[in-house]
C-alpha cells in the first residue's frame, strides 16, 4: 500500500463527495445550500489539483484539466455568493443561488470524470 | 516538456497544500467564532470578509480589526491564525522561489526557449556544433552570405561572444553536450529547414560522433567535419559524412600549387578568401634548402610538399623520438640562434616555423630574419587572438587552422560549385590563370571578389523561367547588361556553368541559358543585386535584353498595345 496514493484517492473522492452533497436539494432554495459546504469543497477541491501537478502520464494531464476545470466553476459560484451577500442589494435571490447551484453542478460531473479516471487507472494496474 | 517542468511542479505540491490548508483552517475559524458588531448585537463574520482579513494577514499587510472591533475570542483565533498563516506563507513563497533559481530549472527554461527560437527560423539555415575560433569566423562569414545559422557549444563563454560580434541575424545558441542526440534535435538536426550539420569541435572524437549522430537522425542532411586525424576521417568517411576539412592536408595543397602554379594559387585564393578581404599578391616560393621547425602533423604534411617540389628540408625538432623524426634532425626548438646555424639558415632560402607553440614560433620567425632577412618565411598561428603579432612579425605565409577550415566550408557550403571550379582549373597553365586574374581583377575594387551561383528555376529567377518557358532565348551577355548604365557590363563574371553533368569553366557570353542550368559568378557585391534585380523582374530583364524599358503593369500594357495597334492601323 502507498500512502501517497492513499492520500491522492481521499481527496479526489472527498471532493467530489462535499461538492455533491453542495449540489443536492432544490434548485433555487438558499436554505438547502450551506456555505461551509460550498467552502469546504472549494478547498478539498484546490488541494486535489495541487496533487496532481507535476505528474507525466496522460492520464494525469487529464485528471489535472478535470480537476482545474471544477475549480473555475466552484470558485465563480463562490465569487456569485460573496457578490450576492455583500454587493448586490437584494441579498440571495433564487435566481442566484440557481446560478450558484448549478455551477457546482457542473463542477460535480467535472470531479466524476477524475473518480472515473482514478477508478479505471486503478483497475488496470496489475499490482 | 523537459522532466525539469515536471520536478518543479512535482516539488510545490507540499507547499501549496501546506498553504491553501492553513488559509482554510483560519477563514474558516473567523466565520466560526461569534463577534459584535457597531450596535453591539451578535455578529458573525462572514467568507467574503473572513477570507480578505486572512489574506493580508498571511502576508503581513495588516489592515486591522474590520469591519468591527473584534472581541477576544476572534483576537485568540486571530493570533494562532498569525503565527500559522505568515509561516505557511513564508514556507511556500521561499520553496517555489528557491526552485525557481534552481540551475536545472533555469537550463530548462533556457532550452525551451531556444527550441521556439530555432523553430521560429523560417530561412534555410546552417547548424554549427562548437563555437570556438572557428566557428565564430564561419558564422560571421555565413552572415555576410546571409545565411542563417544555430550555433552549439559546450562553454557558454565562447556563446557571450556571440552577443559581441554585432550580427545581421539572430543566431540562437545553446551552452549544451553537442554529443548528446536530444540536443542536436533541439538544434533543429530534424528541421526541414536544416541545410547542413558541420562539426568543428577540436576534438576529432567529438566530431566523429556528431557526424554519425547527423546522419541517423537525417540521411539526407549534409554533413561536415572537421578532422585531424586520418582514421578518424577514413571512419567518417565510411557512413557518407559530406565533407571532411583537414586543415593540415588543406595548407600543405595550397603549398604545393604555390610552387606548382603561383597564378591558379592566387586564383584559389581570391576564391575563397573571407568576404571582405584585401586582395593578395602572388606569392613565389623559392626553391632551394628549407628548414622546418617541428616535426609534428603540420611539419609532416609539409615535408612531403617540399620534398615533392624538389626542395632540400632540414628538420629542427625538439623532441625527435616523440615525433619520429628522421635520423638527420637537428636536435633544438629553433628559437635559439646556434640551432638555426647548425642547420646552416645563412643558405637556406626558406622557413617554416611550424610548431604548435605561438610564442616559440614567433620566436624563430624573429632570429631567423635576424640571422638571415631574405628568407620565405611561413608561419604557423594556432591562436586566432595572436593574429596582430603574426602580421608584424613579417611572414610570407601565415598558416591559421581556423582561418583555413572556415574558408574552406564557406567555400564547399555555400557555393559548391567553386571547389568544382577550383579543381577543373587545377592543371591550367600561368597563361591562363594570369588573364582571367587580370580579368577579376578589373570588376572588382580593392576587395576579394564576391563569389556567388545562381540557379535557373521557378523561385531562384522567375523572370528568366518565365521567358524560357515562353520560348524566348537569353544569354549570359544580356543578364550581365547593366540596366543602370553606369558601365558598360555589370562588374561579374561567369566562371562556371553546370548543365546536367556538363561543366562550362568560363562560358562564353553567348551562350543562352537553360532551365536548370546552375552559374558561379564572382564580381563585386553591388553587381550581384543588380544580376538578381535583372533575374527577378520581367521588366528589367526586357531592358536588359532590347535596351528598351517594356511597359509594367496591366492598365499601362494594355494603353501602349492599344495606342500602338491604332498607329499601324492609320
Amino acid at each position: 500500500m502507498n500512502l501517497e496514493k492513499v492520500f491522492f484517492a481521499f481527496f479526489i473522492l472527498l471532493a467530489l463527495t462535499l461538492n455533491f452533497g453542495f449540489f443536492i436539494g432544490d434548485l433555487t432554495d438558499p436554505v438547502q445550500h450551506n456555505a461551509y459546504e460550498l467552502f469546504a469543497a472549494l478547498v478539498i477541491s484546490l488541494i486535489a489539483t495541487v496533487m496532481k501537478f507535476g505528474d507525466r502520464t496522460q492520464i494525469g494531464a487529464v485528471l489535472l484539466a478535470a480537476s482545474l476545470v471544477a475549480d473555475l466553476q466552484l470558485v465563480i459560484a463562490a465569487i456569485i455568493w460573496g457578490f450576492a451577500n455583500q454587493i448586490f442589494e437584494t441579498g440571495l435571490t433564487p435566481g442566484l443561488t440557481a446560478s450558484i447551484v448549478s455551477l457546482s453542478g457542473g463542477a460535480v460531473l467535472a470531479n466524476v470524470v477524475s473518480v472515473v479516471l482514478l477508478v479505471s487507472e486503478t483497475l488496470q494496474s496489475r499490482r | 516538456m523537459p522532466h525539469t517542468f515536471f520536478l518543479v511542479l512535482r516539488r510545490l505540491r507540499r507547499p501549496l497544500i501546506i498553504l491553501i490548508s492553513v488559509y482554510a483552517v483560519s477563514t474558516l475559524g473567523l466565520t466560526l467564532i461569534p463577534g459584535i458588531d457597531g450596535e453591539g448585537q451578535p455578529w458573525k463574520m462572514d467568507f467574503f470578509h473572513a477570507f480578505y482579513f486572512v489574506s493580508f494577514m498571511g502576508s503581513t499587510i495588516g489592515f486591522g480589526e474590520i469591519p468591527y472591533p473584534f472581541t477576544d475570542g476572534q483576537r485568540l483565533w486571530t493570533l494562532a491564525s498569525i503565527y500559522t498563516t505568515v509561516t505557511a506563507w513564508l514556507y511556500a513563497i521561499g520553496n517555489m522561489i528557491s526552485l525557481l533559481q534552481q540551475p536545472a530549472f533555469q537550463t530548462a527554461l533556457t532550452r525551451g526557449s531556444f527550441v521556439r527560437e530555432v523553430r521560429r527560423v523560417r530561412q534555410p539555415f546552417y547548424l554549427i556544433c562548437g563555437f570556438g575560433d572557428t566557428g565564430q569566423a564561419l558564422v560571421e562569414a555565413l552572415n555576410d552570405y546571409g545565411h542563417r545559422c544555430v550555433a552549439l557549444d559546450i562553454d557558454q563563454n565562447r556563446l557571450n561572444n556571440l552577443e559581441l560580434q554585432n550580427l545581421p541575424n539572430s543566431v540562437p545558441s545553446l551552452c549544451a553536450d553537442t554529443q548528446n542526440p536530444e540536443v542536436l534535435i533541439d538544434a533543429g538536426v530534424n528541421n526541414k529547414r536544416c541545410n547542413g550539420l558541420i562539426a568543428l569541435t577540436n576534438d576529432d572524437s567529438v566530431n566523429l560522433k556528431i557526424a554519425i549522430t547527423g546522419k541517423l537522425l537525417n540521411q539526407n542532411l549534409s554533413i561536415t567535419c572537421r578532422v585531424e586525424d586520418d582514421d578518424m576521417a577514413a571512419n567518417m568517411d565510411s557512413f557518407g559524412t559530406d565533407h571532411l576539412v583537414n586543415p593540415y592536408k588543406l595548407f600543405s595543397d595550397q603549398l604545393s600549387q604555390a610552387f606548382d602554379s603561383p597564378s591558379i594559387h592566387l586564383l584559389s585564393r581570391w576564391l575563397t578568401a573571407a568576404p571582405g578581404a584585401a586582395l593578395s599578391d602572388p606569392l613565389f616560393p623559392p626553391k632551394g634548402h628549407w628548414l622546418l621547425c617541428g616535426y609534428g602533423r603540420f611539419g609532416k604534411a609539409l615535408e612531403q610538399v617540399l620534398l615533392q617540389a624538389g626542395n632540400q628540408v632540414t628538420i629542427i625538432e625538439a623532441d625527435p623520438e616523440l615525433t619520429k623524426a628522421p635520423e638527420s634532425t637537428i636536435v633544438g626548438r629553433g628559437t635559439e640562434a646556434s640551432t638555426l646555424e647548425a642547420a646552416a639558415i645563412r643558405s637556406a632560402v626558406g622557413l617554416i616555423a611550424g610548431t604548435d607553440h605561438d610564442a616559440n614560433n614567433l620566436s624563430i620567425i624573429m632570429t631567423a630574419k635576424m640571422l638571415n632577412p631574405d628568407l620565405f618565411i611561413i608561419g604557423r598561428q594556432n591562436q586566432s587572438t595572436h593574429k596582430p603579432l603574426f602580421s608584424t612579425v613579417g611572414a610570407d605565409i601565415i598558416a591559421n587552422p581556423t582561418q583555413i577550415i572556415a574558408h574552406e566550408i564557406l567555400s564547399r557550403v555555400v557555393t559548391p560549385l567553386t571547389s568544382e571550379f577550383l579543381r577543373r582549373v587545377r592543371n591550367r597553365d600561368h597563361i591562363w590563370a594570369s588573364r582571367l586574374i587580370s580579368r577579376i581583377a578589373g570588376v572588382v575594387s580593392d576587395e576579394v571578389p564576391h563569389i556567388w551561383q545562381v540557379r535557373i528555376n521557378r523561385l531562384d529567377t522567375p523572370a528568366v523561367r518565365a521567358l524560357l518557358r515562353s520560348g524566348g532565348t537569353v544569354t549570359l551577355r544580356e543578364i550581365l547588361e547593366d540596366t543602370t548604365h553606369l558601365y558598360p557590363t555589370l562588374r561579374c563574371l561567369p566562371l562556371l556553368l553546370k548543365r546536367g553533368d556538363e561543366w562550362m569553366v568560363l562560358p562564353e557570353l553567348t551562350t543562352a541559358l537553360q532551365p536548370h542550368d546552375r552559374v558561379l559568378f564572382c564580381g563585386h557585391p553591388s553587381a550581384r543585386h543588380q544580376l538578381q534585380n535583372t533575374l527577378d523582374h520581367d521588366s528589367l530583364l526586357h531592358l536588359a535584353r532590347t535596351g528598351k524599358s517594356a511597359p509594367d503593369g496591366a492598365l499601362w500594357r494594355w494603353m501602349v498595345e492599344h495606342f500602338t495597334g491604332r498607329k499601324q492601323q492609320s
